[in-house]
């Protein structure tokens, strides 16, 4: 799950990590105001999910009351366009108006799960504010790290080791130290899989801030915190994987005109990559998972029709916990509710796999069936042609 | 005499009184694995019953084992409460540990992982893995077991429903299987492929492996690394994701593309390096797998 920068800094704050003051605002009056308590110049910043959004023109500044206002006005309903956002863009409903502040340096702190030692990993570099995917393909000396030991916590000495790599002096190493320290432990009270602040910046007051924040949560530990999952903006989201995450589905929507319904996430992947390879493309992933029970597939059924660019469906199911005649049953019942009008193919193969053979065959309804996934791909990007 | 699990095994169910764990234990006990009891904390001296067995309960893992001599547990508990589960197996010494609980917090695995690397005497699979099966002689997961023919191919796999596909496919050819192994598409697992890889190396009964990996972290290329320098039997090797887009979790937690690193390309290129052999699509896992291995 993802959040947007001023609900980073609120956790920030929570965990004494430095940021700049500021107020989110909806209304250009909002922004105006705020605007006058912080003085000038201060910072107008589009508040969306996406990253890339000072490139977008989605962050200015604002050197008097009148910048202000004109940025508010720019910002604020525009539909902002960055890397991350897509061709159609996101629209802005709330800006972030921050303090501005003497910047000296800018510098780039992350920490995530690194999966080869099954530790956290802070990573930091002096080439703050830049694309660090970009540092790290082409000068991965430059990015320092430190690997935290979960019984220990990240030490003090850990912190010193990147402050001093960074190059800090004199009472900045202290700043440096506690704003690692913070910032680890947010990353482990809110049980995130990925904090960013790029850039970190050091004033010319010897200060060290957080400019930026963003966070990503490991949505299996969404339960033990409900405060992060207050903070979800639907606006974000997907209608539809809202819609399946509530039948607790694996939905990914994607731009191809065979729906897919499949069960496991390896499998699932496989048969999108077995569809493109014999030529069609795949309009999600989606996995019901074990335990798929009749509503379930209902539900699943109906996300994938949603989606007005489906010309056929492709059902791959081989059972294990699911048992293919649940399966059948639910696929019936689908699209029997919602009058399916397009082709299905359905493979099904595993646990119960007569039993819902014969489901599918005496429902009456027009399925294609499918002898194996390499037939049922096949079938599937031939009827979505027409 | 296959690889981590065989008829000898003497196995336990923690979350035996759960849906899942109740569920599943009964078909273990069908397929033939030696189930000798389970733990649910508050309904110890209870027993579960299925088929003419009957499983003695227990509350914690230390008075089962002491009870049953159990040398491998298997964890249906919820997450909240699995990672609990894990520490109580080992703190037991108990060889094998396979836990098929999904969901499990990152941060709860990284705790875990950190006590097992500190131990030689517990090895996890999983989580969020099918679990393992010998065929013929004692399945510890869900996979459906009827699917499965005894024999000499030793499968392992980060996804559990495509190695159902897999083993499908070779049993459809004749080809048996001596221990199919799931590992889990978490970020943080008890065991990788190199762990397991190292076992069908040295394991007289398996002759060739299939290695199922998908997109996301770099345990693929890793182990073609290791297959390069040390295997001595023919490796196969399918990945799934190829059309997966970046940035987005491909329903797994672990399966995803971030920071351009992960890719299936990538992954492609180390199997081939290796001489692992790729299967050309998923249908196909089992065709390849005979083409290098008679």
């Amino acid at each position: 799950m993802k959040i947007h920068e001023y609900q980073g800094k609120d956790i920030l704050r929570k965990f004494n990590v430095a940021t700049l003051q500021g107020t989110v605002c909806t209304t250009v009056d909002e922004v105006v105001a705020a605007a006058a308590t912080y003085g000038f110049p201060c910072v107008v910043k589009a508040q969306i999910h996406a990253g890339g959004r000072g490139k977008g023109g989605g962050v200015k500044l604002a050197r008097s009351a009148a910048d202000a206002e004109a940025a508010g006005r720019a910002i604020l309903g525009m539909q902002l366009k960055t890397h991350q956002t897509g061709p159609e863009g996101q629209k802005v409903k709330k800006v972030l108006v921050e303090r501005g502040c003497a910047i000296a340096r800018e510098l780039y702190v992350g920490m995530v799960i690194d999966r080869v030692n099954g530790r956290v990993c802070v990573m930091a570099s002096t080439e703050g504010g830049v694309e660090i995917e970009k540092i790290a393909e082409e000068h991965p000396e430059k990015i320092l790290k430190e690997w935290v030991d979960p019984v220990v916590g990240l030490s003090p000495y850990q912190s010193r080791n990147l402050a001093f790599a960074l190059g800090f002096k004199g009472k900045e190493v202290g700043n440096a130290v506690k704003f690692f320290t913070g910032l680890y432990d947010a990353f482990v009270g809110t049980d995130a899989s990925l904090a960013e602040i790029n850039p970190l910046v050091v004033t010319k007051d010897g200060d060290v801030l957080a400019l930026d924040a963003k966070f990503n949560f490991d949505d299996n530990a969404l339960f033990r915190h409900k405060d992060i999952v207050a903070m979800r903006d639907a606006d974000e989201e997907d209608q539809r994987e809202l819609e399946a995450k509530e039948f607790d589905l694996s939905y990914i929507a994607l731009d191809g005109s065979i729906g897919c319904m499949v069960n496991g996430a390896g499998l699932a992947m496989a048969t999108m990559d077995i569809i493109k390879q014999q030529g069609g493309e795949p309009a999600n992933f989606l996995d019901v998972g074990g335990g798929a029970d009749e509503p379930k597939v209902t539900a699943a059924f109906k996300i994938i029709l949603k989606d007005p660019a489906v010309k056929a469906v492709f059902v791959n199911i081989f059972g294990g916990i699911a048992k293919c005649d649940v399966i059948a049953n639910g696929v019936v019942a689908a699209a029997r509710q919602v009058g399916l009008k397009i082709p299905l193919v359905v493979r099904l193969e595993g646990t119960n796999v007569d039993l819902g053979k014969k489901i599918l065959s005496e429902s009456g309804l027009a399925i294609l069936a499918a002898d194996d996934m390499l037939d049922g791909a096949k079938k599937a990007v031939a009827a979505a042609r027409g | 005499m296959a690889i981590l699990l065989n008829k000898d095994t003497r196995a336990i169910v923690q979350g035996i009184t759960g849906e899942a764990g109740s569920f599943h234990t009964k078909q273990m006990i069908e397929y033939g694995t030696q189930m000798v009891g389970g733990v649910t904390p508050g309904k110890g001296g209870q027993h579960f019953e299925h088929a003419g067995k009957k499983l003695p309960i227990f509350d914690t893992v230390a008075a089962a084992v002491k009870a049953t001599q159990a040398n491998a547990s298997i964890i249906y508990v919820p997450p909240p409460f699995a990672a609990d589960a894990i520490l109580e197996a080992v703190a037991s010494e108990i060889d094998l540990v396979i836990t098929i609980t999904e969901g499990i917090p990152v941060l709860d695995m990284v705790k875990v992982k950190r006590v097992l690397t500190s131990q030689k005497k517990t090895r996890l699979i999983g989580p969020n893995c099918p679990g393992v099966i010998t065929p013929g002689q004692a399945k510890m997961g869900i996979m459906p077991g009827h699917i499965h023919k005894p024999g000499h191919v030793g499968v392992v796999s980060k996804s559990g429903t495509l190695t159902y596909e897999a083993v499908g496919q070779l049993t459809r050819l004749g080809i048996g299987q001596s221990t199919c192994v799931g590992i889990g598409g978490d970020p943080v697992a008890g065991s990788d492929f190199i762990d397991i890889l190292k076992l069908f190396n040295a394991d007289p009964e398996t002759h060739a492996v299939i290695m199922i990996g998908e997109i996301g972290g770099s345990a693929e290329e890793e182990a073609a690394a290791w297959v390069r320098a040390n295997m001595k039997k023919p490796v196969v090797g399918f990945i799934a994701g190829r059309t997966a887009p970046p940035g987005r979790r491909m329903g797994h937690a672990g399966a995803i593309i971030s920071g351009g690193k992960g890719t299936a390309e990538e992954k492609l290129k180390a199997f081939e390096a290796a001489g692992i052999k790729v299967a050309p699509t998923p249908a196909e896992m089992g065709v390849t797998l005979a083409s290098v291995y008679q």
